[in-house]
């Protein structure tokens, strides 16, 4: 057979609302999660966390445990296999050296696997279990001025420190200063489905189901971890109950590993969503100074940004929440500073937009500032002071398009009629305001590897380790590959999340679709020239393998980023200082968009963790005692239906032709200035700034 | 073993199964490991997410608050019973069409909460939002605010919310039509099955 011509990306199905593929799986409860395959002589591990926040593992008491009912064993790091220091997803990774010494690092930490035949037996006996430690003094206190601040070392894809420019000389001759401090708290991903995995044994072949973002890396850490040969591991991840970054390689698969290997059994490890607190990291609080100078006219001369964040003992996490001062706004002088203190605390990682999502609540609420004491229209001060270039790099820009966001936003939002004074607007006993600020994300590709299979009864194959957490990649990426096989939907079978299928870009960095969909591209236009030189296809059919690790290389510098304008509506009742969104409006500027209808889910869903945000999240310490005082979803409010008001989000047209798909990503920029446009609208409300997140009840009420 | 088990009888989609459980064992334990219905899922294990929401003699309940040696002769609806054969249940196709979900782990409790919340209405329960609540005044409009104040019981991180209400206030639509088409009001009893 021989395919039609087709400019990929032209003309079908992408750009086209498509439902999901595996939705009707999803809506009757027939999609397996990881958690959810059944085996025959399955045994259940449990986790057993330290209630200390630093010191030794004196004891642990596994004699009484092990004579409790259909337990099997305890693991501990005086008995759990040995594991290979150093491996993890971006460095080595210390959150994956479970049970090989006996030092504490938090409250929180694994100190044994219990496992068992039966969850309800694995969980008694975890909770039985005796451990006794040497405690030693702890710190948990994050503060900008904490003694122990440091200048982390450099990594992309930010360094910690920029300086174009002398930002002294120019906040000296500015007309006008803003110099506050903002500050985020813990914050936690908590994804719906907890980690979990169950790993077996097979023909020689260690076999993983696994709740994660990508399974073909985290097949390769597991492999390293165990000094196993890479091709020995398989990992899948079929469905996801979500991530936000909190799903990479994880604790709970590594134990279901030691487990399956102790016992030679299969063995299934869930985390319970109190360990999602202390196990899978979270987004560090930040400690962030703005200093922002302009002239009379609001022409930005000087911005200066430092972020203080925190890590753990055991590891460096840098939250890089400088990043959107990088890109967003032209100025004379620039510095950019990132620090970061160590405490015993878990060790954070990457949450929905790391960086971007804190980093520009200060900015944008410092912009707001701006405006006001410059006595600009919040808008017209940032149109004002678009850059031509990035102003950090000094490179060019892929596509921009953010002062179209802001024109087609305030036109739909109703932008240009507000009244600019705060504190003014009254609907019976609630004041009412408006805000707005700028979204910005990084829009990276990753090299990925996908086969393209034409199959002997004219259907066609595509395989890709994507994973598909909730964005609905599975559905876009099918789309992708109908419009480059030229076929009809109905020919084109996808199937991802198999380690098996080789390499592919991890589910993070808004980078999947688009890395996953150029590799598609290029194994689907390769499969056609090999098809329109073929006389048949054979019963195994043709398969192409590409890989766009040298495109991907071989691309020429520049600024790539979504960018995005978010506009909210609030109410404060000023009796009980309580917040109510009464509405969100986002329109972006996100490249190509596959899929309408996955693609708006996606921007409003991080509009509404932006929401969630700014108003509930707050991992609450205690210094006391080191641990999380509110780990649950009871104590950690996240939005319900109820918190969320009408959201809109539309994008405006933005060819970016850096990508041959032309995709940005969009999974995070959602999140990126909702935060501020609602900390901006609560100031418009009551005259009362909001420079601490979340904006409790108390916050609204204090002048 | 003996004393700390029990023998139980659950009715899960109009089937009835004989079962030994560990005393311990909740109700959604139950459903996905003796009966491998892992449709209902499991999110906190506290009564705090709404994921393991079924429908428990006809009304919603979280499934992880129940012990199924207390649930015993209990009639369950799960999402796997809601279609009627291949045909979806009206809140189903809603979900589906309007995309009322991402990564689709709360989405079964959230099916079944809406199912439960469109008996619930027309049976005439007010809601902490229904401004007159006087039995005379009627069930109020399902409104978007009644929606999301009775659908609040169920988390989605993913924010699907914004589709959920437009999909439940459809597929509430549907179901309401059908029972006019069928000659009056619901009996209240959850899991009703109307096809729209």
């Amino acid at each position: 057979m021989t395919a039609p011509s087709l400019a990929p990306g032209r003309t079908g199905v992408v750009g086209t609302a498509r439902t999901r593929l595996e939705g009707r799986a999803k809506v009757t409860g027939a999609a397996r999660y990881a958690g959810e395959v059944p085996f025959a002589e399955l045994a259940h591990g449990w986790v057993a966390t330290s209630s200390v926040a630093r010191g030794r593992i004196r004891s642990i008491d596994t004699e009484a445990v092990l004579a409790m009912p259909g337990v099997l064993a305890v693991l501990h790091h005086g008995n759990a296999p040995r594991l290979r220091p150093g491996v993890g997803l971006f460095g080595p990774d210390a959150t994956l050296q479970v049970l090989q010494d006996d030092r504490v690092p938090h409250v929180g930490w694994p100190v044994a696997l219990v496992v068992a035949e039966t969850p309800e037996q694995a969980r008694a006996a975890a909770e039985a279990l005796v451990v006794t430690y040497d405690e030693e003094p702890h710190d948990v206190a994050f503060s900008a001025d904490h003694p122990g601040v440091y200048t982390p070392e450099a990594r992309p894809p930010a360094p910690p420190d920029v300086e174009r420019g002398d930002v002294d000389a120019e906040l000296a001759g500015s007309a006008v200063v803003v110099d506050e401090e903002y500050t985020t708290p813990e914050e936690y991903q908590s994804p719906m489905e907890p980690h979990a995995a169950v790993a077996r044994w097979e023909n020689g072949r260690l076999e993983a189901i696994d709740s994660n973002q990508g399974s073909y890396a985290i097949a390769q850490y597991i492999a390293q971890l165990f000094f196993l040969d890479a091709a020995s591991v398989r990992v899948t991840s079929e469905h996801v109950g979500g991530a936000f970054g909190a799903k990479g390689v994880r604790p709970h698969l590594v134990f279901a590993v030691m487990a399956a290997t102790m016992l030679d059994r299969p063995v299934r490890v869930v985390l319970t969503r109190r360990q999602m607190f202390t196990m899978c990291g979270l987004r560090t609080p930040t400690a962030q100074r703005i200093r922002l100078g302009a002239d009379a006219d609001g022409r930005l001369r000087a911005v200066d940004h430092e972020s203080v964040s925190y890590s753990s003992a055991i590891q460096e996490f840098v939250e890089q929440s400088t990043r959107p001062t990088r890109v967003l706004y032209a100025t004379d002088a620039l510095r950019a500073r990132t620090r970061l203190v160590r405490l015993d605390v878990p060790t954070p990682t990457f949450m929905r937009a790391p960086g971007w999502a804190p980093g520009s609540y200060a900015l944008e609420s410092a912009m707001d500032e701006l405006a006001e004491r410059t006595g600009l229209d919040p808008i017209t001060l940032r149109l004002r002071n678009e850059p031509a270039v990035a102003p950090a790099s000094g490179l060019p820009f892929s596509s921009r398009n953010l002062a179209a966001c802001f024109e087609e936003g305030a036109r739909r939002f109703g932008w240009p009629d507000r009244d600019p004074r705060p504190g003014v607007r009254r609907d019976g006993r609630w004041l009412v305001g408006t805000g707005v600020a700028a979204s910005a994300h990084a829009a990276m590709t990753a090299p990925s590897t996908a086969t393209a299979t034409a199959e002997a009864d004219g259907t066609f194959t595509v395989r890709i380790a994507a994973a598909d957490i909730g964005t609905g990649a599975r559905t876009a990426l099918h789309q992708i590959a109908v419009d480059a096989l030229a076929a009809p939907p109905e020919a084109v079978r996808v199937r991802i999340a198999d380690s098996d299928f080789g390499p592919a870009q991890f589910a993070g960095g808004s980078m999947g679709t688009a890395s996953w969909g150029w590799a598609i591209t290029e194994a689907a236009a390769a499969l056609r020239e090999r098809l329109a030189l073929a006389d048949e296809i054979p019963a195994d059919g043709i398969t192409v393998r590409a890989d766009t690790s040298e495109l991907v290389r071989a691309r020429q510098p520049v600024e790539r980023h979504g960018f995005g304008a978010q506009f909210a509506e609030v109410a404060v009742d000023p009796a009980s200082g309580e917040v109510r969104v009464r509405r969100l409006l986002g329109v972006f500027a996100v490249g190509r968009v596959v899929n309408p209808l996955t693609a708006r889910s996606q921007l409003v869903g991080g509009m509404i963790m932006g929401l969630s945000m700014a108003l509930h999240e707050e991992g609450v310490r205690d210094t006391a005692s080191g641990s999380l005082v509110n780990g649950d979803l009871a104590g950690y409010h996240v939005a319900s239906n109820a918190d969320v008001p009408p959201i809109e989000a539309d994008w405006v047209d933005d060819p970016d032709t850096h990508n041959p798909t032309g995709i940005k990503g969009l999974g995070e920029i959602g999140i990126v200035g909702t935060a501020a446009a609602v900390a901006n609208a609560v100031w418009h409300a009551t005259g009362t700034r909001q420079r601490h997140l979340p904006i409790r009840l108390d916050r609204t009420l204090t002048r | 073993m003996e004393t700390n088990s029990s023998a139980i009888s659950l009715r899960v989609n109009g089937e009835t199964h004989a079962l030994t459980v560990d005393n311990r064992t909740t109700l959604l334990d139950a459903l996905r490991e003796h009966l491998d219905l892992t449709g209902t899922k499991k999110g906190c294990d506290h009564g705090q997410c709404g994921a393991c929401t079924v429908l428990l003699d006809g009304r919603r309940a979280t499934a992880c608050l129940q012990l199924a040696a207390a649930a015993d002769g209990r009639t369950v609806t799960t999402i796997e019973g809601m279609a009627d054969g291949d045909r979806l249940h009206p809140v189903q196709q809603a979900f589906l069409d309007f995309d009322g979900y991402q990564c689709g782990y709360c989405t079964p409790g959230q099916i079944c909460s809406a199912i439960g919340v469109i008996e619930e209405h027309a049976a005439g329960w007010p809601s902490a939002v229904t401004a007159d609540v006087r039995p005379e005044a009627g069930p109020p409009p399902l409104d978007a605010d009644e929606i999301r104040e009775r659908m609040s019981g169920n988390l989605c991180r993913c924010g699907a919310y914004v589709s959920i209400v437009r999909a439940v206030a459809e597929a509430a639509a549907q179901v309401a039509a059908g029972r006019e088409a069928a000659g009056g009001q619901g009996s209240g009893a959850g899991g009703t099955r109307v096809t729209a």
